[in-house]
């Protein structure tokens, strides 16, 4: 492994001077679960590794109607947060289930994103709770929906010097729900074969769905909002064979890859099936929210 | 100065290691695991992959159980960090050790050291957890000998007797 130095910013703009004067030869670091892994197996080399640990905003964790997910706030405080834990039950989903205890102690839902893999389970989540992410560069702040932050694997739309901050949650609308679930062969500590989050939001008469999102993990180059499948959702009764007809239509909406982890055909299958109980879990939390 | 123009330089690090403070010097890309075997000179905690996916290198930071492989030494400056020797009390054996052994939890000890720090860790925060949790807690922790039920029940055993 190439020698790199550790530097651990306090501010911001420390971060981001840092980031900008070496370029693609340093990276930001928050739970390291991928990027040492990655570094160890000699996927790029690094001249420095720049910890955003000691940075306020990526560190902190604020639920005030919305919630603020710093970028390097790691999966445990998320989910140990009971009142967070209670308002999105959806992003809980995915933060309870990234690896075991000991990467949830470090790994973060924005190392996550930032790591822009396809089967990325924290992803999926944060796209139908219509998250935006904050990042910063040095020409300041932009924000960019997190649908739109993974453009290829491995590949997200930041620029040179700019880092992720944080992540922006809207405050669940009343009657809204949201869920996540993966297929994997074993009970835990696995890589997504498929995953599906969806949301709805129920109208007032609490059986009409507003609108809905439904997002898919494994089964093309990024995370994908499934735009069809979800504008399907609008305006249809909540019942099993909406919930059917969203998975069908999500399944044309995938362009799995068949490896390892399973068949082309199987990963089509599971969107259908993932789709249609994330959808019910999502219906039961929108239900119990109104 | 560029850091391509400078050797890369090792950095001090004090933390409390099992309770006493401790320096050293690591380099700015060695990770905890190594620094404490091979800087520090503690071998109870171990390397099984290096990866994060096996747990045998699990050590404590700040209360909260880490693959010690995927920390870099250099980030525990001021931190807390707990190892399995620091886990018996000066004479004798923590009670898991001692289920450990009752139940012949271990085979060929690897996986041992990672296991005992986590399940500590375990029953530090819920004293008495069901089968269906110990095994969910301890899914970061891989045994490739005893096929996992003597360990559950080594953790079960020990949680009964701190009642
Ligand atoms: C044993 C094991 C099991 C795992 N299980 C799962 C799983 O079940 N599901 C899953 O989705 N993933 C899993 N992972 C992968 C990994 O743990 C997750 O992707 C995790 O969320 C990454 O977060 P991190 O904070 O550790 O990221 P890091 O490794 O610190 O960073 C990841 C990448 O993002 C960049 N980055 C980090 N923060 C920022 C920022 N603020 N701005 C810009 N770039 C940034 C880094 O430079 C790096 O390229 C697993 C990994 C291991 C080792
Ligand atoms: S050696 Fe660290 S998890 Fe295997
Ligand atoms: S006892 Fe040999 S790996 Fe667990």
């Amino acid at each position: 492994m190439h020698p790199f130095t550790y530097v651990a910013p306090r501010t911001l703009d420390e971060a981001v001077a840092v980031l900008e004067q070496h370029g693609e030869r340093a990276r930001p670091f928050a739970g390291g679960t991928d990027v040492l892994v990655q570094l160890r197996g000699g996927r790029f080399d690094l001249d420095a590794i720049v910890d955003l640990k000691g940075v306020p905003e990526a560190t902190s964790l604020d639920l005030n109607g919305s919630l603020r997910i710093g970028a390097a706030v790691p999966c445990y405080r998320i989910y140990e947060d009971s009142a967070v834990a209670a308002a999105f039950p959806g992003l809980i989903d995915a933060a309870s289930l990234i690896g075991g205890i000991q990467i949830q102690s470090r790994a973060s839902l924005g190392g996550n994103l930032c790591n822009a893999s396809p089967s990325a389970d924290g992803i999926c989540p944060l796209i139908v709770h219509s998250t935006v992410a904050v990042v910063q560069g040095p020409q300041g702040e932009r924000r960019v929906p997190v649908e739109e932050f993974c453009t290829a694997p491995g590949v997200n739309v930041l620029g040179r010097g700019e880092l992720l901050v944080a992540l922006e949650v809207p405050a669940p609308a009343r009657g809204f729900g949201a869920a996540y679930q993966r297929f994997i062969p074993r009970n835990e500590m696995d890589i997504a074969v498929a995953g599906v989050a969806s949301a709805l939001t129920l109208s007032d008469d609490g059986a009409t769905i507003a609108s809905g999102r439904i997002a898919l993990a494994a089964v093309g180059p990024t995370p994908l909002f499934a735009a069809k499948a979800s504008a399907f959702l609008a305006g249809k009764p909540a019942t099993p064979e909406t919930f059917a007809e969203a998975g069908e239509i999500a399944s044309t909406e995938a362009t799995p890859i068949g490896d390892m982890r399973g068949t082309a055909e199987h990963r089509i299958e599971l969107v259908k099936v993932l789709t249609r109980r994330t959808l019910a879990i999502a219906l039961g939390r929108a239900q119990s929210n109104r | 100065m560029t850091q391509q123009e400078t050797p890369v330089r090792k950095v001090p690090v004090a933390c409390t290691l099992n309770g006493q403070q401790t320096e050293f010097l690591a380099a700015p890309y060695q990770s905890l695991l190594e620094a404490l075997r091979e800087v520090v000179g503690l071998t109870g905690t171990k390397e099984g992959c290096n990866d994060g996916n096996c747990g045998a290198c699990t050590v404590s930071l700040d209360g909260r159980i880490v693959d010690s492989c995927l920390v870099l030494a250099a980030e525990v400056d001021g931190k807390s960090v707990d190892t399995i020797e620091g886990m018996a009390p000066p004479h004798g054996l923590h009670p898991l050790q001692q289920a450990f052994l009752e139940e012949a939890a271990l085979q060929c000890g690897i996986c041992t050291p990672g296991f005992l720090v986590a399940a500590r860790a375990l029953l530090e925060r819920e004293p008495h957890p069901d089968e269906h949790r110990i095994r969910l807690w301890l899914a970061g922790n891989l045994c490739r000998c005893t096929g996992y039920d003597k360990i559950v029940r080594a953790v079960q055993s020990a949680a009964d007797k701190t009642t």
